[in-house]
């Protein structure tokens, strides 16, 4: 079903292999919640996480999961290493295709540099965030995370509100959940929305209420403060009377519409502390065990197709 | 020596002509057009049939000296040239250091003299290491042999020194060059906002950044009745602007590279950083207006904006690579797309490639006519290859068309009546 090398972006997956990836990691979400979480679908393989941008909670996360795989893992933290001195992107990307890994999981502060390293390598690429293009993962575990809760991931209505312009999480949910049929809407400041992405067949709204109408997911995004070079809101008090997702907002949608947020939060800046809390409404914490399932799941699949690949490859040889 | 060019269809811009017929040069000028038999002692070229215009004027090429030689040097810039058909090269001034004093000036003259087999004149930059903040000597520059004043993509922010600079220049009737962008709002971008770079996350600016920097330029011009050049124009937006001003009398004329006349912002594909240029690529709607306004005569000048980068620049994530393309060797094959797609007719081609920077600039260059320089391009328009981007001269080859089909193929190139290229 998944044939794919590399896990770049949800835009290259079709609803097909998002079904399966989902299917898979059900599987492995009850493998998790066992005593012995251990697989060995990853036995015998190497699997480097090459974060060129911190990540506390993602690169945990794909090191749990490779490791509950029986895989070799590795963490390089790039972010204060030999890319400071002056080596580029592809220099440190050959360095380590030498070393033989079989799995590299990658996350970049440039839209497009995983897929640019991606080409120079001969092992799997797992794309853990590049710029402000894609991550995937975090999609798909947000679609696991609505499938269970809803029980389908088709002909929602899902709003995604915050600072759409500086998110990935936002543009590969966008992809996926366009592709699975949904009815989407993008809730931002106008300074915030990215210009054209009516065009993907959404609706946009800038007032909170109205485009929260009526929804079954709210998906908050973080106020990425840290990408921002001046001025796209007025302070974060304004920002969070405006967008910030608190109970009264939150009743303009369906009464059992669920709240997620990809982590880490800003209480207080897009959401309310005792509302993320909330365990009747919040599926964070859900969230968090999904991704794990779903890292291992991609994996899994990303494994097969290798170890079929290579196969292929010394049969040539053979013959 | 005598050359006598037999059986050629002869282009003409001036007089929007295309005619079957001999060509004689000598002693470095057209001497005859439609001459029936070859004069005595004459060398004959028999041309098959094929195009004969007048020469391509690169306006905008950036080469290497000083400062970036393993990217491109006169030679290597001057045989591109003269593959492609291009006899002569009018260089920018951004280069390290900069061209911003009649020493560097002279030094860069010379070594284009001896190294390139191709026409080779400079512009200069207008303010000094173009910063923005002082002006050149322009006098003394002028003197030095400088053709046009500019400071390439780098836009000067105050308008007091940039309006001084530009009072200057026109005292010396100099004319200047504009790139036509407001700073602020295209600061840090490498792609055109909308549904494209959204999609690849990529940082971009609004198509109208181009107008407000037009717009504040316009204004100046106004204010010091300066002579003045629009680099590249790429937006349908920009359009009207331009054309007020030269129904209002304004000495303004504009460019635009050949690039953004072929290519839209969705060929930058999968990060694809060879497709990454200054201004970036824009929308297919606006590729078109800019055809048209070409074709109208309202965008003056195509150019190729030849920018060499080597490969470690542009292997590099979209955002930190080296923005621009080269292209002397392939803006007439990319020209001729135009022309094979029936927007522009080879007279109306060869108008914006040679005869309007010719007038502009001052040369005598760029016109098919008895006494003009013989700086001729001889080429089959419809020959089809695939580009190598391996076979190009230039010593960077950071090509958009590399593996792309094209046709056109030039099979002799002259220069003051001497062949300089010959397939």
């Amino acid at each position: 079903m998944f044939r794919a090398r590399h896990l770049l972006g949800i835009e290259h997956l079709s609803p097909q292999e998002i079904l399966a990836i989902l299917d898979l990691a059900d599987r492995y979400v009850d493998l998790n919640r066992r005593t012995v979480k251990q697989s060995d679908a990853l036995a015998g393989m190497t699997q480097i996480n090459m974060f060129f941008e911190n990540s506390t909670r993602t690169q945990a996360s794909f090191e749990l999961a490779g490791k509950r795989l029986g895989a070799d893992v590795m963490n390089m933290s790039v972010a204060q290493s030999s890319v400071k001195k002056g080596e580029t992107l592809i220099d440190t990307a050959m360095t380590l295709n030498a070393m033989h890994p079989d799995l590299l999981v990658v996350r970049h502060g440039s839209s497009g540099a995983v897929n640019l390293l991606a080409s120079k390598v001969n092992c799997a690429v797992l794309n853990a965030g590049d710029g402000r293009h894609e991550h995937p993962t975090q999609a798909l575990l947000d679609a696991l995370t609505i499938r269970r809760a809803k029980g389908r991931i088709q002909r929602l209505t899902v709003a995604i509100c915050g600072d759409i312009a500086h998110s990935r999480v936002a543009r590969s949910n966008l992809i996926l959940l366009g592709k699975m049929e949904n009815r989407i809407r993008l809730i931002a400041p106008p300074t915030l929305m990215p210009a054209g992405v009516g065009d993907f067949g959404c609706e946009l709204f800038d007032d909170m209420r109205k485009g929260l109408e009526g929804t079954d997911v709210v998906m908050m995004l973080r106020l990425q403060r840290e990408r921002m070079d001046g001025g796209f809101i007025p302070s974060e008090r304004e920002y969070y009377h405006r967008y910030g997702l608190d109970a009264e907002k939150l009743s303009a949608a369906k009464p059992d519409a669920i709240v997620m947020h990809p982590g880490p939060m800003n209480r207080g800046v897009e959401i309310d502390g005792e509302l993320a809390d909330d365990i009747n409404r919040s599926v964070i914490q859900e969230q968090v065990e999904m991704g794990v399932a779903v890292r291992m799941a991609c994996m899994d699949l990303l494994a097969r197709n290798l170890r079929a690949d290579r196969g292929a490859k010394a049969a040539e040889v053979m013959a | 020596m005598t050359l006598f060019l037999e059986n050629a269809r002869i282009i003409d811009p001036e007089g929007d002509t295309i005619t079957t017929g001999n060509v004689i040069l000598d002693a470095g000028v057209i001497a005859a057009i439609g001459a029936a038999s070859a004069p005595k002692d004459a060398q004959v070229i028999d041309c098959g049939g094929a195009c004969l215009a007048p020469g391509i004027i690169d306006w905008g090429v950036k080469i290497g000296e000083p400062g970036e030689r393993h990217q491109e040097s006169f030679r290597s810039a001057g045989l591109a040239a003269a593959a492609g058909g291009v006899t002569t090269i009018i260089a920018r001034p951004d280069t390290s250091p900069a061209i911003d004093t009649p020493e560097v000036l002279e030094f860069v003259t010379r070594r284009a003299a001896e190294a390139s087999p191709v026409r080779i004149r400079h512009m200069a930059a207008l303010t000094k290491g173009r910063d923005g903040r002082e002006m050149t000597e322009i006098g003394f520059l002028l003197d030095a042999g400088a053709i046009a004043f500019t400071d390439a993509a780098r836009v000067c922010t105050d308008p007091k020194v940039l309006s001084r600079a530009l009072t200057y220049a026109r005292s010396l009737g100099a004319l200047v060059i504009g790139h036509p962008q407001d700073p602020g709002l295209s600061k840090g971008a490498s792609a055109t906002s909308g549904k494209f770079a959204s999609l690849r996350g990529l940082p971009a600016v609004h198509p109208m950044a181009e107008r407000i920097g037009l717009d504040r330029d316009l204004g100046l011009i106004e204010m010091t009745g300066v002579r003045y050049h629009a680099d590249q124009i790429t937006t349908a937006r920009s359009l009207p602007a331009l054309e007020r001003a030269k129904a209002n009398g304004l000495d303004v004329t504009a460019g635009v590279s050949i690039h953004h006349l072929t290519l839209n912002e969705f060929d930058v594909g999968d990060y694809r950083t060879f497709f990454k240029l200054t201004p970036p690529l824009r929308s297919e709607d606006d590729r078109l207006a800019i055809i048209e306004a070409v074709a109208s005569g309202l965008i003056d000048v195509i150019g190729s904006f030849h920018t060499p980068a080597d490969e470690e620049s542009k292997r590099l994530p979209f955002e930190d690579a080296a923005s621009g393309a080269v292209g002397l060797q392939t803006l007439l094959p990319a020209a001729l797309r135009l022309a094979h797609a029936g927007q522009l007719t080879l007279p109306q081609l060869f108008r914006a490639l040679a005869l309007n920077p010719a007038r502009r600039l001052g040369l005598p260059q760029g016109r098919m006519a008895e006494g003009a320089p013989a700086d001729l391009v001889l080429f089959n328009p419809d020959t089809p290859f695939v580009l190598d981007r391996f076979t190009l001269q230039s010593k960077s080859k950071n090509t958009p068309f590399d593996g792309t089909r094209m046709e056109g193929k030039v099979l002799a190139t002259f220069v003051a009546g001497h062949q300089v290229y010959g397939a």
